[in-house]
């Protein structure tokens, strides 16, 4: 007998002795967020929480503003080299004096290592948890490698991508392709279960939020 | 600092793995309450992290009714446990996996061993996971010349000071900022002599330490969070990026899960993922969750394998009511609001599942051999007080379960032990009115042993057993039954 059909034998003996009747999964937890998604409260509620966990936060009112905003951030950052998913809007990098690496072909991880900064977009965004992910498959947002390796990331979110609840960004998001929820720069709980920033991941996280403000 | 031989065989000589110690809870408790520093650091960590899960739990108006559909989803995985696990293989295999199955923790070690030869790599890198801490991988991999470096923090730190794991999520719980910066200065090769022991700078020590590993690893080893059977999804929640780095960077990817892990759809994770890390960490989100579905062309490790590990689970799902102890999804928050946990540690439990819900789980995944065997002392180290249940995300109700499995561990008694003995006393002496009188006069006695406040041994048979895990105050000079008789004479004199 293989392991497979043993293991699966001895399971199913189990569960027949156990009881095999499935109860009806109660679904009275809340499935649609309490601030509408995109609106104003949302982006605000967002603001609050990735500012919680020590994501830096800068507010746009319109894209055209992105670019300037992400130029400041770098400059700030002294960041002279970014590395970019080669689906980002290149409208978005026409502030930046620095060098522009574009991943397609691939960089290396060594490439990647030697890069200061890395820009993406993001996929949907959840307010109440201050988190937003990254589709690996999405043109803007590129492959895991380039958003882990660099020790800044800058990431923009629009206000379109923002939910407030944790169902709601589930049921927007594909599981087929690889998926990121970040929320907050890299950071670790495990001296004396406190919270320190800084451990293995990008070390220091800029959100550039377009939205009302 | 003081340092205990911890008896870690170098590879696991049970073909279960770690989930059985070497001696008793009550003995090795014993020891452990004697650490002072221990139980410092115990109580400073275990406190900081209760007074972080009440506020973010506290900010969910819906808890309770996430709490429900997480029991219940997790009691619908169980009632379906073998197509599900069909249905993820299935879906995983479409997407370019390959699905492994293993009988006990020898088996699954000797998959792994097999796959990272097959590569030809010296050295993987790992995710923190609790199931290759029960295989004993680790060692598994050593034995064949394969280095296994952990790079979760906390993880890192019980590897270099060749200590054992003490808690599900922050294995090195038992350890402080100073100690730590002394396992650092000990331990690591290139390390920073002026190391400070401020968190962050100790932090960044980690980095250093595991960057070029990271970024030149060939294999990657990780356990699972959770699996979704209909997309092949499976999904490793972390804080660092040493998960994101050991999931993205190798060129091969092996992930090691418990079968119970599964849950039926991509949805799903909405009820877990909103539970998992307010209970953890007590964050609303922790940092990084990983999904990944296969192997995707272009991104990641373009070999993906997936090894199911039974090693006793069908044991316990066999109990109508023990299977419950399978729901859990490894948060720790049964750990640390449980004041047995807080004062004793994991160490104590033996089994790399310490706590209330390791000290249901470990016993009905090994089973109770007999009298002797340390996994039946695990039941008792508990007080029954309830906290656990209310902490515990999927609604297990561990006090019940707890209860269960003392009967278990008595009903495994091929002989007589002393305890039995002395609930059979007990049983005699309470049998009659005239007999339980005697007993009391014999208890007085104990005021001769008690002068110094307490009693802490007293002759006669299953007394050993019973002080071997506690202490009495002496008895008083009048037994209730004297009192009363006493006051009634008392008042009859007066009328």
């Amino acid at each position: 007998m293989t392991a497979r059909d043993e293991v699966l034998a001895r399971l199913r003996a189990a569960r027949d002795a156990g009881g095999s009747t499935s109860p009806a999964v109660p679904r009275e937890y809340r499935r649609t967020g309490t601030l509408p998604p995109g609106s104003a409260a949302a982006v605000a509620r967002l603001d609050e929480t990735l500012t919680d966990y020590k994501a830096a936060v800068h507010r746009v009112r319109t894209e055209d503003e992105v670019p300037g905003a992400i130029a400041a951030v770098l400059r700030d950052a002294g960041a002279t080299s970014i590395v970019v998913p080669a689906g980002l809007p290149a409208a978005w990098l026409t502030a930046y004096d620095g060098e522009v690496r574009t991943d397609g072909p691939p960089l290396s991880v060594a490439d990647l290592d030697a890069t200061d900064a890395v820009v993406t977009g993001g996929a949907v965004a959840i307010a109440d948890t201050g988190t937003f992910v990254l589709d690996a498959r999405a043109p803007d947002q590129g492959r895991r490698a380039i958003s882990l390796v660099p020790d800044h990331h800058v990431c923009v979110l629009r206000a379109d991508a923002v939910v407030s609840s944790v169902p709601e960004a589930l049921a927007r998001l594909d599981p087929d392709g690889p998926l990121t929820f970040v929320s907050g720069p890299s950071a670790t709980s495990d001296i004396e279960l406190d919270r320190v920033e800084g451990v293995h991941g990008p070390r220091r996280l800029d959100v550039v939020l377009v939205g009302p403000v | 600092m003081t340092t205990t031989h911890l008896g870690m065989p170098t590879v696991a000589s049970d073909p279960h793995g770690h989930l059985r110690g070497t001696e008793s809870f009550p003995v090795a408790a014993h020891r452990a309450l004697a650490d002072t520093q221990l139980r410092q650091n115990l109580g400073h960590a275990t406190r900081t992290i209760r007074a972080k899960r009440a506020a973010v739990v506290g900010e969910v108006d819906d808890w309770e009714e996430l709490r429900r559909a997480g029991e219940c989803l997790k009691a619908d995985v169980m009632a379906r446990l073998p197509e599900l696990l069909e249905q993820l293989e299935a879906s995983v295999t479409a997407r370019g996996g390959v699905v492994h199955w293993a009988r006990d923790a020898e088996e699954a070690n000797r998959i792994v061993v097999d796959l990272v030869q097959e590569t030809g790599a010296d050295e993987v890198v790992k995710v923190k996971s609790m199931a290759t801490q029960e295989t004993g991988l680790n060692e598994a991999l050593g034995a064949a010349g394969i280095a296994a470096l952990e790079t979760d923090l906390a993880e890192l730190i019980v590897q270099l000071s060749d200590d054992r794991p003490s808690h599900f999520l922050v294995p090195a719980i038992h350890r402080n900022r100073s100690e730590i910066r002394d396992i650092f200065l000990r331990e690591m090769p290139d390390v920073d002599p002026d190391l400070t022991d401020e968190p962050r700078r100790l932090a960044m020590a980690a980095r250093a330490h595991l960057r070029r590993k990271f970024l030149s690893a060939r294999v990657g080893i990780s356990g699972a969070n959770f699996a979704v059977a209909d997309s092949g999804t499976i999904s490793v929640v972390e804080s660092e990026g040493n998960g994101r780095m050991c999931l993205t960077l190798p060129d091969t990817l092996i992930t090691v899960m418990g079968v119970e892990k599964i849950v039926p759809t991509w949805s799903d994770l909405e009820v877990f993922l909103q539970l998992l890390p307010r209970s953890s960490t007590g964050e609303r989100m922790n940092p990084y969750t990983s999904t990944w579905s296969g192997v995707t062309p272009g991104d990641g490790p373009q070999t993906f394998h997936l090894v199911l590990l039974d090693n006793g689970r069908s044991n316990v799902l066999a109990s109508p009511d023990g299977r419950q102890a399978l729901h859990c999804i490894r948060c720790s928050a049964c750990l640390n609001v449980c004041p047995v946990y807080e004062r004793t540690g994991g160490h104590a439990y033996g089994s790399i599942y310490p706590g209330p819900i390791g000290a249901v789980l470990s016993p009905q995944l090994t089973g109770i051999s007999g009298p002797d065997d340390v996994n039946a002392s695990l039941p008792y180290a508990s007080t029954l007080c309830g906290a656990c249940f209310d902490a515990c995300p999927v609604r297990i109700d561990i006090p019940h379960l707890l209860v269960q499995q003392r009967a278990a561990a008595v009903d495994a008694h091929t002989r007589p032990t002393a305890q039995d003995v002395a609930m059979r006393a007990a049983a005699a002496a309470m049998a009659t009115p005239g007999r339980f009188s005697l007993a009391e006069r014999v208890v007085k006695l104990g005021r001769l042993l008690g002068r110094s406040g307490r009693i802490r041994s007293v002759p006669g048979p299953g007394a050993a057993a019973w002080f071997g895990a506690r202490d009495m105050p002496p008895p008083p000079a009048e037994t209730f039954r004297e009192w009363w008789a006493r006051r009634e004479r008392t008042r009859r004199d007066r009328t």
